[in-house]
């Protein structure tokens, strides 16, 4: 058995190549027992041929891969159980129902979950007796959840767990990700969407063309430079704009200097950077494309 | 930036440490002792029982694979009726010579075309995929087909052979030694048909395009291997074509048991060539399970 101290996943200098293109190209990646960490980043950066290295789908060209103290390639049945995997763009078993894949897959773990409390869980109660090929999208990937968790995992892999759902089913599956980790899963999360890896993460990582380029939290992405206010303002008619990170001092200091007789400074906003300003800026910059952003967040 | 040394980047911030009652629960999970993992004997009596439930319920699959020679026969035996004998003197009318013609056909659609179709469709829409990422081990995956494929060329099989005998007065063989010689050449037949159909499914590049590169090749072997016409009537440079594969053995395999010795003289080499028989249908068991082992993939092609 693993020791407490080995995180649940760990890669080293991660690098794989199709032909002439690196997909991944020396990344990096820890993940603690017990976290929920977000892979971040453009279609083609590399996120799910790393998760599908961690997976045991595919072999690393060179680097370090461990996940739960074992080299993925190497994975026995004792190692898959112990994980969970949600895969991308599954339409499998369509003539099965929900309950008869639910518990004919729980069937192949050693301590999975009760078959019928991950319907309930996953909200497809009322649909259990469908045939899968009678499900919606947003239906098929909770179906694809139910089977990523029924084995009771310690680490669970999504990768883009809520591609195609409305927003409705996003909070309620966002809800579930919440009651997993709150029972200690570790989890383990490719996304596209910023507000998700806002609302599940306790980390995110962002990846551009096939390596880290930033890591933090999500309130904390990108760093103090990346996350400076932006104050416009009115002066003699011209827009005029500023980055700073103390916006209060800066707005004391023009309303000194430009405040009409009714107190108020023509045009003045003060602009806080999303986590999706601040990842727009990082794509910007790995890519070297990046144009004031590249400059503002001192990449 | 540099994005190997996270500890000298500005973009880079503490780690959250992971919150505590999650910690604790992953420790007691990690302290209990690791539940047994199921028997792969157990979980292929699963995978049977799950496979067999989704064939039936796939009309394709039923149509083309389970009902095809019972309608075939239906359709022969109604066509050429029972007034003929095949060959005079010998008693042996249409409906009796085409029973073991499609006996063969029966077990190689059940073992080949079922597997070559639906193992393309499987590696496809990620069902592969899926059981791989579990902790079923894949022996269990393809004892669930062969058993799977039993169920189906048995049904098949009992079936076909009532609708000859109640419909079509066709005698059923009543020895113990031409039943022994359908079970090995039944057997032997549909284990060989099976690998060969795991190898073969590699072939179409995608699920949907695994009928049309699938069901030419299974039409073409009837046509060449006697199964429609009178295998001595065909040109001998298709029986010789014929020969090379396992349905024209099948086949001449299933003429000795259900027709009468006396019927011998119809088949080109004056003989039911048993060891010959047997001898090319295990050959393509071996070379299915040596190509099949060499190409199976979990994957689809285009998934790195």
């Amino acid at each position: 058995m693993t020791t407490t101290s080995a995180p649940a996943v760990l890669v080293e200098g991660l690098h794989k190549r199709y032909g002439a293109k690196r997909a991944v190209d020396g990344l990096d990646l820890r993940v603690e027992h017990g976290e929920i960490v977000a892979v971040l980043g453009p279609n083609g950066a590399g996120k799910t041929t790393t998760v599908e290295t961690l997976e045991g789908f595919r072999r690393a060209d060179a680097g370090h891969v461990r996940v739960l103290g074992e080299d993925p390639a190497h994975g026995d049945r004792r190692w898959r159980s112990r994980l969970g995997v949600v895969l991308q763009d599954n339409h499998d078993m369509a003539e099965a129902t929900v309950r008869e894949i639910v518990h004919h897959v729980a069937g192949f773990y050693p301590a999975p979950r009760d078959p019928e409390a991950v319907i309930d869980a996953v909200g497809l109660r009322e649909k259990r007796s469908a045939r899968t090929r009678a499900l919606s999208g947003g239906q098929r990937r909770r179906l694809d959840v139910a089977l990523g968790v029924v084995g009771d995992p310690e680490l669970l892999f999504l990768d883009e767990p809520t591609t195609g759902f409305d927003p409705q089913a996003r909070h309620e599956f966002w809800d579930l990700v919440h009651a997993l980790r709150d029972e200690g899963t570790t989890i383990l999360l490719t996304t596209h969407y910023l507000e998700e890896a806002e609302r599940l993460a306790d980390r995110v990582v962002v990846v551009a063309d096939g390596r880290v380029v930033a890591e933090g939290t999500p309130d904390g992405l990108g760093g103090r430079q990346a996350r400076r206010a932006r104050v416009r303002w009115t002066e003699d008619g011209a827009p005029r704009e500023e980055a700073t990170e103390t916006p209060t001092a800066l707005v004391a200091h023009l309303t000194d200097r430009l405040a009409g007789p009714d107190g108020e400074v023509a045009g003045l906003q003060v602009l806080r950077p999303t986590l999706e300003d601040v990842y727009l800026g990082l794509i910007a910059a790995a890519d070297g494309t990046g144009a004031t952003t590249h400059e503002e967040t001192d990449l | 930036m540099s994005a190997t040394t996270p500890p000298t980047t500005p973009a880079t911030t503490p780690r959250t440490p992971p919150p505590a009652g999650a910690a604790a629960h992953a420790t007691t999970r990690r302290a209990a002792p690791p539940a047994r993992l199921p028997g792969t004997t157990r979980l292929a009596w699963s995978r049977t029982a799950f496979e067999v439930l989704t064939f039936f319920r796939e009309r394709d699959a039923v149509v083309f694979v389970f009902a095809y020679p019972i309608l075939m026969l239906a359709i022969f035996a109604t066509v050429f009726g029972t007034d003929d004998e095949v060959v005079a003197g010998s008693g042996v009318h249409f409906p009796q010579y085409f029973l073991p013609g499609m006996v063969a056909t029966g077990v190689m659609l059940s073992s080949f075309q079922n597997l070559a179709i639906s193992i393309a469709g499987e590696r496809d829409d990620g069902t592969l995929k899926r059981l791989r990422s579990t902790p079923l081990p894949p022996a269990a995956y393809f004892l669930g087909k062969t058993g799977q494929v039993l169920v189906t060329a048995g049904v098949q099989t009992a079936l076909l052979l009532a609708v000859a005998a109640l419909v079509f007065d066709v005698p059923l063989p009543d020895d113990a030694a031409r039943w022994g010689t359908f079970a090995w050449v039944f057997v032997l037949g549909t284990a060989a048909g099976a690998v060969c159909g795991v190898a073969y499914s590699s072939v179409p590049r995608t699920g949907r395009s695994a009928s049309p590169v699938v069901i030419p090749v299974v039409l073409v072997l009837q046509f060449v291997s006697g199964v429609f016409f009178r295998f001595d009537q065909l040109p001998t440079w298709m029986q010789q074509v014929a020969s090379v594969f396992p349905l024209k053995w099948m086949a001449q395999g299933m003429r000795s048991v259900f027709l009468p010795d006396a019927a011998v003289v119809v088949e080109p080499a004056g003989t039911w060539q048993h060891g010959a028989t047997a001898a090319v249908l295990a050959a393509w068991l071996v070379v299915g399970l040596v190509v099949g082992v060499r190409t199976f993939r979990w994957r689809r092609r285009d998934d790195g």
